[in-house]
């Protein structure tokens, strides 16, 4: 079991609650809130309904058999691809829309990278009746249209973010000022293990749904057995952590697959921002570098602080992929699979088949966290 | 009251003459920021707020956030701000504001320690809240740093005492939900929370966020000791210079003097 971080919010030495004076009692009221309402069986149902029924939980297991045999592996895909809205963020923003609902806000405001987080925001907000507006870093509203669209389609706001690196880092500046000034009325629908306390612990909850599911699912296909590998893309980390959480009492290697480019864990030293102590991409004066990722869901220099702590305990290992790799994993899966990954995915099977010849004979599970479809337009730039 | 701070003890001392407190911000390692000191030093200013400028500046709105990216697009580093500080002999007391992730980066001891060798007094870490401050105020007071501390208006009445018993220098009373800019008028929250602040502590009570021009300044001293402006401050600094910043100030300077003491 991941640990419960208590009331400060610490994953060993990371996490915490580094906000504005004018946000702590928010926070500390949203700790309670969500605290309370995951105790409350109706709560429990009335989200179990909306996962089942509106998210199309439980998502299936799919053997890779034409990958795993040309990589000599055996190779499982935990489909959050196929969830209503495309990926897993809709595990956790159902979950936080309806705590929103129970804590009588009406408006929510989210931050999104990718567009996934923002149009799953978007969609919640539509179902229960709430007022929606999403930040996206001006760069990634030009390389993500379509998902702008979708979110302008589902009644969102949507709102550029024009500062710094113009990414999801200050899609999370913007949002965080939003909320500071409207803190009375608005709900944050954080859409990662990040930010301060509860958040990572909040989103993590939420998520486990992917871990738990897919525990249970690998003991049913593996006769018993765990696999020997469970791994996932790591930008903030929310579908990493969603999957870790069902293994990592077990024996498997537990791998999360970092951008290059975006390489927190990697290449980044603890540091503070967006409310939390976590590893972080930052220069020599403490000021937060930009992230450079082909991918825009993890193009982001921080990382969850449970991320940062499960490496700094040795459970968990956070390798990094490039661009280029990832192209090839794009197309790799597609051709093979006939699935087609979210670049964030992409990440992952650019791991698996540069590591295969070191993992011969093992069972490897990848959370597949994101369809690729939103990503076709800027592949086919890049494909010509 | 022994073993006062200096900034501490110069507003006390001030505030208890019946001097009403001014306290201008202006962000270091921008184009004319230590003429603007010099200037606001002359026209009245009772100390002097430096901005130490940061990647992702979460409390700043879009003129802060316009003059930090300036300052570090010309090369400013917070160990350059602090060398330069100590060419500025002006007679007030010098506070820095800066984000946690500048004191983190360099280490609690090294960046108390490096303040106190540039002169100056206190530091405001608009980011650092109560429950999260331990580490730090131990460094800091350890090098005779006050760490000034925020209060909000979403504090509710429990909290208060317990950032107060914290407190150092001055406490800051955020004005308004919201991060720092000019509006229109000030906002009623202001006022509210002076108020609140007043009947639990003798240490003077500075307003800061959406104080805008001089009449809003004087708005707020007639329940608060004192003002600290930022956004309108740099806004003319960065649109007419280090001179309009002294006439700035000089105005607010002015506009305060003339509200009359509060009784009792």
């Amino acid at each position: 079991m991941l640990q419960d971080p208590g009331v400060s919010g610490r994953f060993g030495e990371f996490g915490g609650r580094f906000v504005p004076e004018t946000l702590v009692p928010a926070c500390q009221e949203l700790e309670v809130a969500f605290r309370d309402a995951w105790a409350d069986p109706s709560f429990r149902s009335e989200l179990d309904n909306l996962l089942r029924e509106y998210a199309g939980r439980p998502s299936i297991i799919t053997e890779c058999h034409n990958l795993g045999k040309q990589l000599g592996i055996r190779l499982l895909l935990k489909r959050e691809d196929l969830n209503h809205t495309g990926s897993h963020k809709i595990n956790s923003v159902l979950g936080q829309v309806l705590l929103a609902k129970r804590m009588g806000k009406k408006r929510i405001v989210a931050e999104t990278g990718a567009g996934q987080h923002g149009v799953a925001a978007a969609t919640a907000a539509a179902l229960l009746g709430l007022q929606c507006k999403v930040y996206m870093g001006e760069v990634d509203v030009q390389r993500q249209a379509l998902n702008v669209f979708r979110m302008k389609l589902l009644g969102a706001e949507v709102v550029p973010a024009m500062s710094g690196s113009r990414t999801l880092k200050d899609a999370v500046n913007e949002a965080m000022r939003d909320w500071v000034a409207t803190v009375e009325t608005t709900y944050y629908a954080l859409g990662s293990v990040m930010g301060p306390h509860p958040y990572p612990f909040m989103v993590r909850t939420f998520q486990s749904v992917i871990g738990d599911e897919a525990f249970a699912q690998c003991r049913d296909v593996l006769d018993g057995k765990d696999p020997d590998v469970v791994t996932a893309c790591v930008g903030g980390g929310s579908n990493a952590i969603g999957i870790f959480s069902g293994f990592v009492d077990t024996k498997a290697r537990l791998v999360g697959v970092e951008p290059a480019g975006g390489a927190a864990v990697g290449r980044g030293v603890p540091g503070v921002v967006h409310g939390m102590r976590s590893y972080l991409m930052q220069d020599e004066h403490g000021q937060v570098q930009e992230a450079h990722s082909i991918s825009a869901g993890l193009d982001y220099p921080g990382v969850g602080p449970e991320h940062s702590y499960l490496a700094s305990i040795g459970r968990a290992e956070y390798p990094s992929v490039t661009d280029a790799e990832v192209i090839e994993g794009f197309q790799l899966l597609a051709k093979t699979e006939g699935i087609i990954p979210a670049l964030e995915c992409a990440h992952v099977v650019a791991w698996i088949s540069r590591e295969a010849k070191n993992m011969q004979g093992q069972t490897v599970l990848m959370n597949l966290s994101g369809r690729g479809d939103k990503d076709v337009a800027q592949m086919m730039e890049i494909l010509g | 009251m022994a073993n006062l701070g200096s900034l501490e003890a110069e507003l006390r001392a001030k505030r208890d003459a019946g001097k009403k407190l001014l306290v201008p911000y202006i962000t270091g390692g921008l184009e004319g920021w230590l003429e603007a000191i010099r200037a606001a030093a002359a026209n009245g200013a009772d100390a002097i707020e430096i901005g130490i400028p940061f990647s992702d500046p979460v409390m700043d709105g879009p003129i802060i956030q316009l003059a930090s990216q300036k300052a570090l697009d010309a090369g400013a580093t917070p160990m350059s701000i602090l060398n330069d500080l100590r060419r500025v002999d002006v007679s007030i007391p010098l506070a820095v504001m800066c984000y946690y992730n500048t004191i983190h980066n360099a280490g609690h001891e090294r960046f108390a320690n490096a303040l106190a060798e540039a002169g100056v007094c206190a530091a405001i870490v608009p980011d650092l809240p109560l429950e999260e401050s331990g580490p730090w105020c131990k460094a800091a007071d350890a090098a005779g740093i006050e760490t000034v501390m925020l209060a909000a208006p979403t504090a509710p009445d429990e909290r208060l005492p317990r950032i107060l018993d914290r407190v150092r220098g001055f406490v800051y009373a955020v004005g308004l939900l919201g991060v720092t800019g000019e509006r229109d008028e000030l906002a009623s929250t202001a006022l509210l929370l002076a108020r609140r602040l007043k009947q639990l502590t003798s240490i003077p009570i500075l307003i800061g966020v959406g104080v805008s021009n001089a009449e809003q300044a004087a708005e707020a001293v007639t329940v608060a000791d004192g003002v600290v402006q930022g956004a309108s401050v740099m806004r003319r600094l960065l649109e007419d210079g280090p001179d309009a910043v002294g006439e700035y100030v000089a105005e607010v300077r002015a506009a305060i003097d003339r509200v009359p003491v509060a009784k009792g």
